[in-house]
């Protein structure tokens, strides 16, 4: 299970993808708890990755992930852009320099995403935010790194960023607008947690298509 | 999703103009395009593309003051027309549009060196942070004053790195005014509203000065420490992007305490009597610093957007009784329109204690588009 930097940019393309599918879905339940624009923002963000990784050639897998980070940053806005600006940015970092990746990279690089977004958003576990539904699925990813049935450690972790979402349902938010609402925020699910869900959803989908 | 068709009709109508500074009146021919919207809401605005609003307002701005400010090349950044100033700290703060004449305005001689405009409500992006305060560096440092929102914070953050990054000296102070939103170290915290502009105006006159990066960050953190402000709001406004009110309210409901994106308040009720809404918002805000008997303040009475100058002086007058019945004495009182919500119809309230320093800060000139004193 490897990838090269082409590979890798077909996986960007699906995760840019399925923001763009979710749009409406993620601006719906933004504008239930913060201000209504979360998929508006991501999907004019990840617009602009897709323009970015198709206007020229990259070799390094570490530049791929920093230009998307970049790319994010400068275009998404609001909380999200810095959030999962530096999530893809120290990706790259993990990487930096690879021309290939393989399944430790991908872990690398998914554990490297959650402590960026931890020290930009200054956030923890409980408080409504993309870690409830990240933390999860890096924490299988790190915990089963040596078993050999990878795409069931990856089917595992996915479904554990899927209850991260449910669970901020029953929990308050602490950070961002939807902290304002207090206890109203309860029964609504993050819009964060949701669109870093779909986004490993889109990358695991496409990494076991391509490992066949 | 809400899609805009073809404008319905265009009226021409003469409408009385006022600049900021009600110094010359035009009469001016505006055209009026009525939007229609899918689900039947309308918004009528003065627009051209809802796209287009943050840039074409800042060309307008540089249009009417080109000897105050220009506009940075490519980016949605308001910087002095002499940026950068040798020697001085520079001043840089920012945020979402639909706040004017917050930030752009108040840049200028003795307030800030550049104001970064995000889209409406939302905060600008690292990337035209960074380009402000690389244009405004004259090699004494630059403070970056943030109002207390994620987004807000963590992109001045970002911005603020980059710019450490390249050798730049960089502080930062955020602006947690609004006592509205109960403080709580666990969570976002207290929002900034109108007391930025004080902020503005004192770390501004400290840098004017000639202060050191430290001792402008002081200044602006003391400001920070003794300015307190609540709002209320008679009508939401209509983001131009999402062509709907943010909130509704019913014809005779209005809303305490929501913030000026039109974040929820801590109370919606029948709408009640001018004095009677001071009465709340002055209690809230002179127990929660507290402000004492022997005090001495600055005022500031700030409409939302659509609230007439008449009512900001009703809602003065009470003002300044309460603060007599309280043995606080005014210092300085402004009134008009500092930190907007679009068409918001609404105002907020903002004291601030003053020592020797923050008066003598306070008192000294300012000369920018939206924000003048001798």
């Amino acid at each position: 299970m490897s990838t090269d930097a082409a590979g890798l940019v077909k996986i960007l393309e699906a995760v840019a993808d399925k923001i763009n599918e979710n749009r409406e879905f993620l601006t719906e339940l933004d504008s239930a708890i913060g201000d209504a624009d979360h998929g508006i923002n991501m999907s004019k963000g990840f617009s602009a990755v897709l323009e970015k990784l198709h206007s020229q050639e990259f070799g390094d897998c570490g530049a791929i992930l920093k230009t998307v980070g970049m790319t994010l940053v400068s275009t998404v806005g609001g909380a999200s852009g810095p959030l999962y600006g530096t999530a893809f940015m120290r990706a790259g970092q993990a990487v930096a320099g690879k021309s290939s990746l393989n399944f430790d990279d991908f872990i690398a690089i998914m554990d490297q995403a959650l402590e960026g977004i931890k020290y930009r958003g200054k956030a923890q576990r409980g408080e409504k935010t993309i870690i409830d539904s990240l933390e999860p699925a890096v924490e299988i990813l790190k915990n089963e790194k040596d078993s050999t049935d990878r795409k069931s450690v990856m089917n595992k972790a996915l479904n554990a960023a899927k209850e991260g979402v449910e669970y901020t349902r029953s929990i308050i938010a602490k950070k961002g607008r939807a902290s304002y609402l207090g206890e109203r925020s309860i029964g609504h699910q993050d819009p964060g947690a949701t669109s870093c869900y779909l986004m490993l959803q889109a990358a695991i989908q496409k990494i076991k298509e391509m490992s066949g | 999703m809400i899609k805009i068709t073809k404008p319905r009709d265009k009226k021409g109508i003469k409408m009385p103009f006022f600049d900021w500074h009600d110094s010359c009146l035009l009469i001016i021919n505006v055209n009026i395009d009525v939007y229609h919207f899918e689900g039947g809401l309308e918004m009528k605005k003065l627009i051209n593309n809802p796209e287009h609003v943050v840039e074409e307002m800042l060309e307008g701005m540089v249009a009417a003051f080109p000897g105050y400010v220009r506009k940075l090349e490519g980016f949605n950044v308001i910087v002095r027309a002499d940026a950068p100033v040798k020697g001085k700290v520079g001043l840089v703060s920012g945020g979402g549009s639909g706040h004017e004449p917050s930030h752009a305005g108040f840049v200028g001689r003795g307030m800030l060196d550049a104001g970064v405009a995000g889209a409406v409500f939302t905060s600008p992006t690292p990337d035209q942070i960074f380009e402000a305060v690389k244009a405004v560096d004259g090699g004494a440092g630059v403070l970056l004053i943030i109002k207390n929102y994620t987004g807000d914070v963590m992109n001045f953050e970002m911005a603020g790195e980059m710019a450490e990054m390249e050798g730049i000296k960089v502080a930062k102070v955020v602006v947690n005014d609004d006592v509205a939103v109960e403080n709580s170290t666990y969570t976002t915290g207290r929002r900034g509203i109108a007391g930025t502009v004080f902020v503005h105006k004192i770390a501004g006159a400290k840098a004017q000065a000639g202060g050191t990066l430290e001792e402008v960050k002081e200044a602006a953190e003391k400001v920070i420490a003794n300015v307190r402000s609540m709002g209320m709001a008679l009508t939401p406004c209509v983001v131009p992007a999402a062509g709907k009110p943010t909130f509704t309210l019913a014809e005779d409901e209005m809303e305490i305490g929501m913030g000026i994106h039109g974040e929820p308040g801590t109370m919606r009720t029948k709408i009640m009597k001018a004095d009677e809404i001071v009465e709340h918002l002055m209690s809230k805000i002179l127990k929660d610093l507290p402000f004492k008997s022997g005090d001495e303040v600055a005022v500031m009475i700030n409409g939302l957007g659509a609230t007439p100058i008449m009512e900001q002086f009703i809602m003065n007058n009470k003002v300044s009784k309460i603060l007599k019945e309280n043995g606080i004495k005014v210092h300085r009182t402004y009134i008009g329109e500092y930190m907007t919500s679009l068409e918001m119809a609404g105002a907020s309230i903002t004291l601030l204690k003053l020592d020797k320093e923050l008066k003598e800060l306070l008192d000294a000139p300012a000369d920018t588009p939206a924000f003048r004193q001798l």
